[in-house]
């Protein structure tokens, strides 16, 4: 929501001067503030329908009852209170959200940590290596390979590959390393993890090259003359001018983490907790109130983060 | 989560030929005054809400050539298809759902009962639903949502289920199973006969059960009977330390790496067993044939503590009145005559009215599939795609053996919140 509010907001001056020569052209008594929203509008009615209205009811809905059929519309707790049930009880033993969060928060880093590196390199392969546009563009499509199949399909290719009859167990056997088939390949947090790095890399990809494709290369060159070896340049010049790129492909990649639980569900063979999970078996189960709360309490844990993210860069300021 | 929503086969050409005539007698009798078109597309459709199980376009090809009835699908998992109803009550005409949501759907008060009298058929509807037994006199398990407890209503808008029979009746039955373990009998080898061989230390890492709360735990309960734990009084309906049990002996296995994976969809239990990451699992009938087609060795294990069934019906949307209402009936007495049902048990399923549907299958097809008789001809599929070689028998044997084996029906319990929270908890341990 705050990046596409500072979208909106990049936007709107950038457009002023056009509508400016529009008024040379033919006198009008709107003022420059008045058109601005106007040209706001239609993407704030949007939000406003689609999220912001949505989300108020999301919150409402979380403290209300409900019974096996239907939402009770009177204040109740409950939702949240089943939500951290045993959490003072069980201590020093972790409640079930507790797990939850930890092992989401867990997936959530090491995906985070893997698709910057894998991602920040790419982008720099694709923005100083590849000189012409066409290849440029090119070779970003072809990131986009892993979104050709859905789901399903993916679970079905991954078997094959990782499974205990796979090609890549029966080569370890075969070859000898190893004896027996290793299990941890496929059904396990590996597994997940590799499937949503292979995934949501493109979304580091993209802005990150974004943010290097802006750099003058001037800066470079004067770093070079300024005697600064290829490393100092990465750490001084580079990864600075990145860093909005890099926020903001944080942000995609762990919003997405945080809520999915379809490819940890399907990669982790149904057996590794996820936030996205919980509320999931509580709207099948039509205890809808529950859902949102477990929604609301994910919203804000994703929040901190992302607010945590922006302390470190002030994108307004960056982009 | 995923729902599609199938067309049925009618091209547009054919559709428009049919309504044409309609269409023509309109104009002929004077209803037509300007908006010709609004009238013609007042064909005789239904939206058709349900799970796939039933949903054929064979189905609905035949019932257009037999009624003229235009059935538009609108395919949903079995919990999507519960929330749909809830939420969207508007959306569908005929609701096909299945007897253990019941107890969610019929104090919502967002379907109608149907009329017990204006169905043809009726009183030929296994007593597998009305009395709680098989044809030939077996008495089945009535732990769960059993059918026959669910029935009936005490009156037409009642939200109560009447415990003798009445003419309102919830669901009218279509189609039925009976629900065991599927086993890799080629990597296993050696005979399995008890529920309790789900949790056997043997098949650490190769062993799954269905991700569906509900029906995981009735699993889970059928296991933790067959060890000899715990007894419940009523698998389909535990209190909170039963469900605290289960899920603790459960929990432990899950702990212990006995589960290689839990499974939510049809595809993804072919796939667990075809590739043979898993080789004993809770299994759909059509779903080991799938296996089995595939030329690996499947079997849909007979179990000495019996099986779990599942059964689904008809009713209406409560929105469906009048003309609608009687097309509603009018389809619900084709989809009794006798194809639909042929049609159910080609696949591994039974069909609620027998005499019909034996009406419309071959003698050989019928002793294959009800009589537990060796296959005096290869078995194919509805499609025609081979199932099994002649000589073949059908696992579990008879109509009578597998549903007079039946020990639980799928339930929603009175504990269902609770219940639900465990299994979270489950997962995340």
């Amino acid at each position: 929501m705050d990046m596409s509010e500072e979208v909106l907001q990049q936007a709107s001056p950038g457009l002023i001067p056009g509508s400016g020569t529009a008024r040379a052209a033919k006198p009008t008594r709107l003022s420059p503030s008045f058109i601005s929203w106007l040209q706001a509008g239609p993407m704030m009615l949007v939000f406003l329908a689609f999220f912001l209205i949505p989300l108020v009811f999301v919150i409402i809905v979380s403290f209300w009852d409900y019974n096996e059929y239907q939402l009770l519309p009177a204040f109740s707790g409950r939702g949240y209170t089943d939500t951290f049930e045993g959490c003072i009880a069980q201590l020093p033993d972790l409640c079930t959200i507790a797990k939850t969060y930890l092992k989401t928060l867990k997936l959530c880093f090491l995906v985070w940590v893997i698709t910057l590196f894998i991602g920040f390199w790419v982008a720099y392969f694709l923005a100083f290596h590849v000189k012409s546009k066409t290849w440029q563009m090119g070779l970003s499509l072809l990131c986009t390979i892993p979104f050709w199949t859905s789901n399903v399909i993916r679970m079905i290719a991954w078997i094959p590959l990782l499974g205990r009859n796979g090609l890549v167990n029966s080569g370890l056997v075969k070859t000898g390393l190893i004896n027996h088939p290793l299990e941890w390949l496929l059904f396990s947090e590996f597994s997940v993890v590799l499937a949503l790095v292979h995934l949501f890399t493109f979304f580091m990809v993209v802005p990150i090259f974004n943010s290097m494709v802006r750099i003058d290369k001037s800066l470079i060159e004067a770093a070079y003359d300024a005697g600064a070896t290829g490393f100092q340049t990465l750490v001084n010049v580079i990864i600075p001018l990145a860093k909005p790129g890099i926020v903001i492909g944080s942000i995609f990649v762990i919003t997405i983490v945080m809520g999915d639980f379809i490819t940890i569900g399907v990669m982790g063979g149904q057996q590794i907790a996820a936030a996205g999970k919980i509320i999931e078996t509580r709207v099948n189960a039509l205890q809808f109130p529950a859902a949102a709360a477990n929604a609301v309490i994910l919203l804000v844990i994703t929040f901190l983060i992302i607010t945590m993210m922006s302390r470190i860069v002030d994108i307004k300021k960056e982009l | 989560m995923t729902e599609t929503t199938k067309k049925t086969g009618v091209s547009r050409r054919t559709l428009l030929k049919s309504t044409a005539g309609l269409a023509g007698l309109a104009a002929g009798s004077g209803a037509i005054t300007g908006f010709p078109y609004v009238k013609s597309a007042d064909a005789k459709v239904l939206r058709y809400l349900g799970t796939a199980v039933n949903e054929g376009d064979d189905i609905s090809k035949q019932c257009l050539k037999d009624t003229g009835i235009k059935i538009e699908y609108i395919t949903a998992t079995t919990d999507d298809v519960t929330k749909r109803v809830m939420t969207q009550p508007n959306s569908f005409d005929v609701l096909d759902t299945e007897y253990f949501s019941l107890k969610k759907l019929v104090p919502s008060g967002n379907i109608l009962a149907l009329d017990a009298k204006k169905i043809k058929e009726f009183d030929n509807i296994t007593p597998v639903f009305t009395k709680g037994e098989t044809p030939g006199g077996k008495k089945i398990g009535n732990q769960g949502t059993a059918p026959w407890k669910v029935l009936y209503l005490e009156g037409k808008d009642s939200k109560t289920f009447s415990k003798t029979a009445t003419e309102f009746v919830t669901l009218i039955p279509t189609v039925y199973n009976a629900d065991t373990l599927g086993i890799r009998p080629d990597i296993i080898k050696r005979p399995i006969n008890s529920w309790a061989e789900l949790l056997n230390p043997e098949f650490k890492g190769k062993a799954s059960i269905l991700n569906i709360p509900s029906i995981g735990i009735m699993d889970a309960a059928m296991v933790v009977e067959a060890t000899g734990k715990y007894k419940y009084a009523d698998k389909g309906n535990m209190t909170k330390e039963e469900i605290d049990l289960t899920m603790k002996v459960m929990t432990e296995a899950k702990k212990a790496g006995q589960f290689r994976a839990f499974w939510k969809d049809f595809n993804e239990s072919v796939n667990l067993m075809a590739s043979g990451e898993t080789v004993i699992q809770s299994m759909w009938s059509p779903a080991v044939t799938k296996v089995r087609s595939m030329g690996i060795a499947c079997t849909f294990q007979p179990l000495k503590e019996g099986y779990r069934s599942w059964a689904s019906g008809f009713c209406v949307s409560k929105g469906v009145s009048g003309q609608k209402l009687e097309w509603a009936y009018e389809f619900v007495n084709w989809f009794l005559s006798g194809y639909a049902g042929a049609y159910l048990n080609r696949q591994g399923y039974y069909s609620a009215v027998l005499s019909t549907a034996k009406a419309h299958m071959e003698p050989y097809e019928w002793a294959y599939w009800m009589e537990g008789k060796p296959a005096e001809k290869d078995i194919k599929a509805p499609d025609g795609s081979l199932l099994e070689k002649a000589g073949a028998v059908r696992d579990g044997g008879s109509y009578e053996d597998r549903m007079g084996g039946v020990a639980c029906w799928n339930a929603v319990m009175d504990e269902n919140d609770y219940m639900v929270r465990k299994w979270n908890e489950f997962i995340a341990a």
